[in-house]
């Protein structure tokens, strides 16, 4: 990682589209900026030891700096970029979890999240309750919930499982149903974030088809993820970020190419599956 | 969609792209940030800290299935849907009841009757009801960890299900309190309606001070070793196990500026004087439940979108 930080990739400028008039996604002058801790469990003990040596306790992380762009309706917009190069904190930014410090989020439709594997958030409850609860806390109504149950089980092929906690769940069936319950709320706008690891291949591929077939009536999708491979046969557009900032955003051959150049990978088989 | 909306489609200009897209246009050039609208967001920088309310709110009442369904999983977690799990959610505190009863009873030289231990299980279930919507509380934001982080939602959600289910919880022991309310021979009548209110502020104050108890939490993460002892002391210096005219005129200031005073103090003057709750004690516990709710809330909401970076 330290031979990438020599030499910054060189910021290309420019949209690869006019500007939109009514985009799902608007990303304006961006920037997020968030404080946090060392201590991964901050104590009030800690704290005061720290005061008391007058140690600084947090420390401020430049995550996204001034990024704009947009999506229209029925993109499906790659994000690439090395680890730390502020991904996840742009996914979560739109999706409303992360505040902006400075700029603008537009989203216009009912967004589905697959940002933090695994939906459950109590292992300890069954995974149809984690469902529930998941679905509940989206926005979903009962009866709307109930209506995909069905569907969500059966596309993550869990049928079995579903009155088992979710602590007895392989990692694979785990990112099963994150992504099945993600891909079935029927969202105008999905943000996924490097979900498409988890799986078999053949569940990947059938991943691959249902996020087609969202793009087909019209949804948008903003998916990160290291697999190149994927990413080029499944975006229209693709933005490349490094350190927070938007070196790239264009077409997927443009970008891809440009990106492997920088990673001094090549456009092996090894970099287009899984970088 | 809401009406407001319908109303912008229409002011749309151009609607060229739109129509070509097969989609309504939902999009004014500058609207105001409304982040917790259903299907349009805009998102930026919080000016004082806190989101628009009056939809925070909307969308707080909207998902409030999500807080009933929390509830009911956690206390189905904890096997309180079976027979015996109910038993032990009485059994506990009735027990607990019991040796207060004897301790002070000892202490004071024994002589106290059934009306006291009427007023003392009054008291401890009421409290029960107050530090248990704490100790869920402290742990609600810190253990949604995988929710916070993948889907956004009115966070309060979470601290308040934490109340809720405290009230599940409690309300079976309401059953155990009549029983001992008939022993003692206390009177019954429609005076026992007072009740009501002097909960519902007991209610309030407790939704306050967790909120405040979760979000601390998320901080500093010892805030719920201490909480155990800080609700001990707090019970000390309640009239739980005493009544508050027993209290000796040199303690008076100190149990005078806790705010469970005049909430358990109205609560004792229903259930066991037998009268109304007078307005002294109502209003002033309206005020600490008001005060709580909305430093709770303020404080909560305010900080609710770092909740994501300290987890």
């Amino acid at each position: 990682m330290s031979s990438l930080s020599v030499s910054d990739p060189t910021v290309v400028g420019g949209a690869p589209h006019p500007p939109i008039a009514n985009p799902a996604v608007r990303v304006e002058d961006l920037s997020v900026t968030y404080r946090t801790t060392y201590e991964a469990r901050p104590t009030l003990r800690t704290t005061l030891v720290r005061a008391g040596r007058r140690e600084r306790l947090v420390r401020e992380i430049e995550a996204v700096k001034d990024v704009s762009f947009e999506v229209a309706h029925g993109t499906v917009l790659g994000v690439v970029g090395v680890n730390g190069a502020g991904k996840s904190t742009l996914m979560r930014t739109v999706a409303g979890i992360l505040p902006p410090t400075a700029g603008r989020v537009e989203v216009d439709g009912r967004v589905s999240t697959l940002l933090a594997l695994g939906v459950g958030f109590n292992r300890d409850l069954s995974g149809r309750e984690n469902v529930i609860l998941g679905g509940l806390a989206a926005g979903l109504e009962r009866d709307e919930l109930e209506e995909k149950y069905d569907e969500i089980v059966k596309f993550a092929e869990l049928e079995d499982f579903m009155d088992m906690p979710m602590r007895t769940y392989s990692s694979g069936m785990y990112g099963r149903l994150a992504f099945s319950v993600a891909v079935n709320m029927d969202p105008d706008i999905l943000l996924v974030d490097e979900a498409l690891s988890v799986g078999d291949a053949r569940f990947k591929k059938k991943s691959l088809r249902r996020m087609r077939q969202l793009c087909d009536r019209a949804g948008t999708i903003l998916i990160v993820s290291h697999a190149l491979g994927t990413i080029r046969a499944l975006c229209t557009e693709i933005v490349w970020m490094h350190k927070g900032k938007m070196v790239m955003w264009g077409d997927p051959d443009t970008v891809i190419s440009e990106y492997t150049r920088f990673m001094d990978v090549g456009e092996t088989d090894v970099a287009l599956e899984d970088l | 969609m809401s009406d407001d909306l319908v109303t912008k489609v229409e002011e749309m200009t151009d609607g060229a792209t739109v129509v070509e897209r097969g989609r309504p246009g939902e999009h004014l050039p500058r609207e105001h940030e409304d982040e917790f609208h259903a299907d349009h967001h805009v998102y930026e920088p919080h000016r004082v800290g806190l989101p628009p309310m009056r939809s925070y709110l909307r969308e707080l009442w909207r998902r409030r299935q999500f807080a009933f369904e929390m509830s009911r999983t956690t206390l189905r977690a904890q096997h309180f849907d079976t027979a015996f799990g109910q038993l032990w959610l009485v059994l506990n505190p009735l027990l607990l009841t019991c040796v207060y009863f004897l301790l002070v009873d000892i202490l004071r030289g024994g002589g106290r009757g059934a009306v006291f231990f009427a007023h003392l299980m009054a008291g401890l279930f009421a409290f029960h009801f107050i530090s248990g919507a704490l100790t869920q509380g402290a742990k609600s934001v810190v253990g949604g960890g995988r929710l916070i982080l993948n889907t956004a939602f009115p966070r309060t959600l979470l601290p308040l299900s934490a109340v809720l289910t405290s009230f599940l919880r409690f309300l079976p022991c309401i059953l155990v309190y009549a029983v001992m309310h008939t022993i003692a021979g206390l009177p019954f009548g429609p005076h026992l309606l007072w009740v009501i209110p002097v909960f519902a502020i007991i209610v309030i104050f407790a939704a306050g001070v967790t909120m405040l108890v979760a979000a601390l939490q998320v901080y500093f993460r010892d805030v719920s070793s201490f909480l155990p002892y800080f609700n001990r002391i707090w019970m000390y210096a309640s009239p739980v196990l005493y009544y508050l005219t027993e209290v000796p005129q040199n303690l008076r200031h100190i149990i005078n500026i806790n705010p469970l005073t005049p909430m358990f103090g109205a609560l004792s003057e229903v259930l066991v004087l037998g009268h109304r709750a007078s307005t002294g004690y109502l209003l002033w516990g309206l005020a600490w439940a008001v005060g709580a709710l909305l430093v709770g809330g303020i404080f909560f909401i305010s900080r609710e979108r770092e909740f994501a970076v300290r987890l």
